[in-house]
Parts: structure tokens; C-alpha cells; sequence
């Protein structure tokens, strides 16, 4: 397969950057999006040029760590795979591909397709967790009796691995399906009873904080999401955060 | 529920957001019912429009809703402006090649751009009609008939009064042989020149000026011809257009940001979305065409 490519290439987070074109030769259908990539990197070392920078770890799509916006799309045109299981075989012989980085103000360019996603980590920190007692007699979670159904939405919002692609998608790079989801995550279950009301005003604050923007419902966030993570919890992080802020005491 | 989250927050600039543009439905619902008694062309049907009018300018609990409603355009305009820019901020640098059309519905990308183009359509609405009834320092034409004598054959201009009775206008206008022995105060009022009686009130003739601006006649009843009444309509046409894709997106959007999305129910508030989108402009859009063609 022959392609070409076009990526955008940064050398800093100070560089302005811009699009640079990589002809490639010789793809398989059988590769991964990001092998390709490995093949291009390995070419350009050989010419003795810098290397395209881009994240990647696990490559068995669970770690959330690879990103790329691939023609106009997060994770590129197939659904449901983040972009170490999207297939060469998705394209074309001849095809242009477009490959940029995430584009957001939360989201700054580190170099090339690497960008800064700690403005997540921080949204998290700020509530996305459960204070469990760890002095030796924590309880057995599964003593806890949970509603099947319940359990079942709170896996479902458990499996966003905060890759960004929402925010990436999002034309206001708004975070609410990945903060909604974390904060569904819990707010279904008993053990986040305790912080509720805190977890949601407080990774709102911080979300709105980091300069991600605001949520229109143009649901591109939901079909673009590589675990396919629903709207549903954004209308319950909604729901959740006008529960907790007409009851709050401050 | 302290005051820097009731202001700042983006869930609950949302909230303002879906709590007016779900309210200027409601309002969209009460507007379109009062417009299609226009269809009624006939003088009785101009009476009763114009009677209607004065209902909805004398009833106080119209006066609150129309406050409400003056209030709900501004919040949803001004929320909708520090939103957009808020949102433009996010994302300081565009992608080369976006392809959203992949992922979202035109309507749902362009809500800001077809709300400032409604807003743009409200304000000169509201010049054409509002100002012209309410606020002008220009006597509104009141509702007046041409009577004409069987017998004799001569005919006159009559205002009709809330009582029922007929006023020759002919009685409010002075000539160089007498001054008038009538005059007309405060919009609506007719007064006798001399005492300062209040004999009587009409009614404003809303129904003519509607009429007039979307291309009939109406010069007889103090009413100068639209020469640009197919603009009117084509702008008018258009302007509901754009609102439609506006409610196409708005109104199940405005759910959603209420947080209210259940599996059983968010089908149908999408449906209904749909309908209301659809059929609430379209019988707008209707009204001025028809008057347009019986012109």
C-alpha cells in the first residue's frame, strides 16, 4: 500500500509548528496505524532525520495512551478502537492521511502528536477517587449488596481510559464525557456515596478551571470515544452536579 | 448553592441555557396560536385579531410572561455569547482537516451562528411590529371601517369603540372652516376636543398592519403600501428556517443539559424535538406566504 502523509510536526511546546508531507511505500493492510508509523520513523532515522514523536504503551487498546487525530477524526474513521487497533486495511491504496495532534487549550503540544494530557490527572485528583480506610480491616467490597444493573453502569463508565479523544473530538474541547464518566463511575456505586456531593462540584471546578470548554450535545464525543463511553453520563454528571450544588452548604 | 457556581460554572450556564430556550418554546407555542387567527381574513376576523391584540396588551399576567420572555431572550443570547467565546478559547488552534460531519449533525455545530441570525430576525421583528404598536411616537391607525350608504350612496369612515359604537374619523379632523371636535390620547383613547370627555376607546389595527406588511392594500385605513412585502416574506421564510435547525438541535439538547435522559424516554423527547422543530416554524413560516398571495 502507498500512501501519503501528511503529520504535523512541532519541535517543542514553544515551536509554532506545521504540516510536513512523508510519501510512504510498502504498508500492509495487517499493520497497525501505529506500526506504520514505526515503519515512517524508522525511515526518517535512516535518512538521519528527527523521528515523528507520538504516544503509545500498551498497543492492545487499554492503556489510553495513544491519541492522533487521523483525517479529521479521533482515533481516526473506525469506531470503537483506539488508534493502535485501527488497521491499515481501513485505508486505501493511494489514500492522503491527515495525522495531527490533540487540539486543545488543556491540551498543550509537548512535540509532534505528543501533547500534555495532565490537565485529566488533575481533574481526577481533585475528586475521582473513594476514601477507603486502609488501617487493616478494610471491609470486603463485595460485602456491599449493588443493584446488577448499577454495577453494570458503573463498568460501563469505568472503561474510559481517559486517552482525551472526547476532548480531541469536541469542537468546543469541552471534558465532559470523561470527567462525566468518572464521576458516574461512582456515583453508582455505594462506596462514592460519601464524597458525592464534594467529587462532582469539585471536578467540575477543576475541569472548568483547566480551560477545557463547555458541553453542547453534539454527541461527537460518544461516537468518537474508543470504549464508546454514552451520553448517558454526562446527563447524570447534570443531574449530580444540580443535586450537589442546591444542596451544598457553602 | 453559593454564588461563583450559580455564575460561573459551565453545568450551570447550561442549565440557564436549557431552562430559557425551553421556556421561548413555550413562548414560541403562545405566539404562534395568536398568529394563525391572521388566517382569518374577513373584517370579522380582523376585529377579533385586533380585539385579541388589545387582550394582550391590557392583561397583566400577559405583561409578566412577556417580561419573562424579553428577559429569556437576553439570558439566552448573552449566556450563549460568553459560552461560544468560552468554547472558541478551548481550542486556540484549529485542526487542518476536521471532519465533524462524521461525528454530529450540522444543527448541533451551528447553534451559535443560527442563534445570532434569530436574533438578528428578532430584532428587526420587533422594529417592524413591536415599536410600531407600542412604542412609535406615531399615532397607530385605530380600527376603522368604510361605511357606505345604501340609499345614497355616500360612504364614510367610521372608528369602532369597545362599546360598540361608530365614530365618524371625520369628527378628528380639523379644517380650515372648524377644528376638529375630536381627538385621540394616549394610543387609544377618543376624547371630545372640547370638556376633555373620554367618549370612548378603539382598537389598535394590528390586523391591517400585517396585512399592509406582507403586501395588501391597506393604504384606506392609514397604512402605506410595503413596496418591499415579497422581502418581507422571503425574509421572514427564512428566518423560520434557520429556527428550525436551531429546535432541531436545541429542543432535545435543552433535556439533556437538564440531565433528563432515561432510556424510555429520551427517544420520544427526540421525536418531539423533531415534530416541534418542524411543524412550529413551518405554520409560522405559512401565515405570511398566505397573505403574500391573497394580496
Amino acid at each position: 500500500m502507498k500512501l501519503t502523509l501528511k503529520i504535523w510536526r512541532q519541535k517543542g511546546p514553544n515551536d509554532k509548528g506545521q504540516m510536513a508531507t512523508y510519501p510512504i511505500d510498502g504498508i500492509d493492510g495487517d499493520m497497525s496505524f501505529l506500526e506504520m508509523l514505526d515503519v515512517l520513523n524508522e525511515q526518517l532515522i535512516h535518512k538521519g532525520e528527527e523521528p515523528v514523536a507520538f504516544d503509545h504503551d500498551c498497543r492492545e487498546g487499554i492503556c489510553g495512551m495513544c491519541s492522533l487525530f487521523i483525517n479529521g477524526e479521533a482515533h481516526g474513521p473506525d469506531r470503537g478502537v483506539t488508534t493502535c487497533q485501527l488497521h491499515m486495511r481501513k485505508f486505501d491504496d493511494g489514500d492522503t492521511i491527515y495525522i495531527e495532534p490533540w487540539r486543545a487549550k488543556a491540551f498543550p503540544v509537548i512535540k509532534d502528536l505528543v501533547v500534555d494530557r495532565t490537565a485529566f490527572d488533575r481533574v481526577m485528583a481533585a475528586g475521582g477517587f473513594v476514601s477507603v480506610n486502609t488501617s487493616g480491616n478494610t471491609q470486603d467490597a463485595n460485602a456491599i449488596p449493588i443493584a446488577k444493573a448499577d454495577a453494570d453502569k458503573a463498568f460501563e463508565a469505568a472503561t474510559c481510559i481517559g486517552c482525551g479523544a472526547c476532548v480531541a473530538t469536541c469542537k468546543n474541547s469541552s471534558a465532559m464525557l470523561f470527567v462525566s464518566a468518572k464521576v458516574s463511575q461512582l456515583a453508582l456505586l455505594p462506596q462514592g456515596q460519601v464524597e458525592a456531593r464534594d467529587r462532582v462540584l469539585n471536578m467540575v471546578k477543576k475541569m472548568d478551571e483547566e480551560g477545557f470548554g463547555n458541553c453542547t450535545n453534539t454527541g461527537a464525543c460518544e461516537v468518537e470515544c474508543p470504549k464508546e463511553i454514552s451520553l448517558d453520563n454526562i446527563a447524570r454528571m447534570n443531574r449530580e452536579f444540580m443535586k450537589a450544588a442546591l444542596c451544598h452548604e457553602d | 448553592m453559593s454564588r461563583s457556581v450559580i455564575l460561573k460554572s459551565s453545568i450551570v450556564k447550561k442549565y440557564w441555557m436549557a431552562l430559557t430556550g425551553l421556556f421561548l418554546c413555550l413562548f414560541l407555542v403562545g405566539h404562534l396560536l395568536g398568529n394563525l387567527q391572521l388566517f382569518a381574513a374577513s373584517e370579522e376576523g380582523r376585529r377579533a385579531f385586533n380585539e385579541y391584540g388589545y387582550f394582550m396588551g391590557h392583561n397583566i399576567f400577559i405583561k409578566i410572561l412577556s417580561y419573562l420572555t424579553y428577559i429569556s431572550i437576553l439570558f439566552h443570547a448573552i449566556d450563549g455569547i460568553l459560552l461560544t467565546v468560552q468554547n472558541k478559547k478551548a481550542r486556540p488552534i484549529n485542526y487542518v482537516k476536521n471532519n465533524a460531519g462524521a461525528n454530529s449533525s450540522l444543527a448541533s455545530r451551528s447553534m451559535a451562528i443560527l442563534g445570532s441570525i434569530i436574533l438578528i430576525f428578532i430584532v428587526t421583528h420587533m422594529a417592524n411590529f413591536w415599536w410600531v404598536v407600542k412604542m412609535s411616537s406615531k399615532q397607530m391607525p385605530l380600527h376603522s371601517i368604510v361605511y357606505t350608504d345604501q340609499k345614497s350612496g355616500m360612504s364614510q369612515d367610521l372608528y369602532i369603540t369597545h362599546s360598540g359604537n361608530m365614530l365618524p374619523t371625520a369628527y378628528f379632523e380639523s379644517s380650515e372652516m372648524a377644528p376638529a371636535q375630536m381627538k385621540i390620547k394616549n394610543g387609544t383613547e377618543f376624547y371630545s376636543a372640547e370638556g376633555d370627555l373620554l367618549i370612548g376607546e378603539g382598537y389598535k389595527d394590528m390586523h391591517s398592519l400585517v396585512y399592509a406588511f406582507f403586501g395588501h392594500d391597506k393604504t384606506k385605513y392609514g397604512f402605506p403600501e410595503n413596496k418591499l412585502a415579497l422581502w418581507a416574506v422571503i425574509g421572514y421564510v427564512i428566518s423560520m428556517l434557520v429556527l428550525a435547525y436551531h429546535l432541531m438541535h436545541g429542543f432535545a439538547s435543552a433535556f439533556q443539559s437538564l440531565g433528563l435522559r432515561h432510556p424510555a424516554y429520551t427517544k420520544l423527547i427526540k421525536g418531539l424535538g423533531t415534530g416541534f422543530a418542524i411543524i412550529i416554524p413551518l405554520l409560522f413560516a405559512i401565515i405570511p406566504i398566505y397573505i403574500y398571495l391573497t394580496k
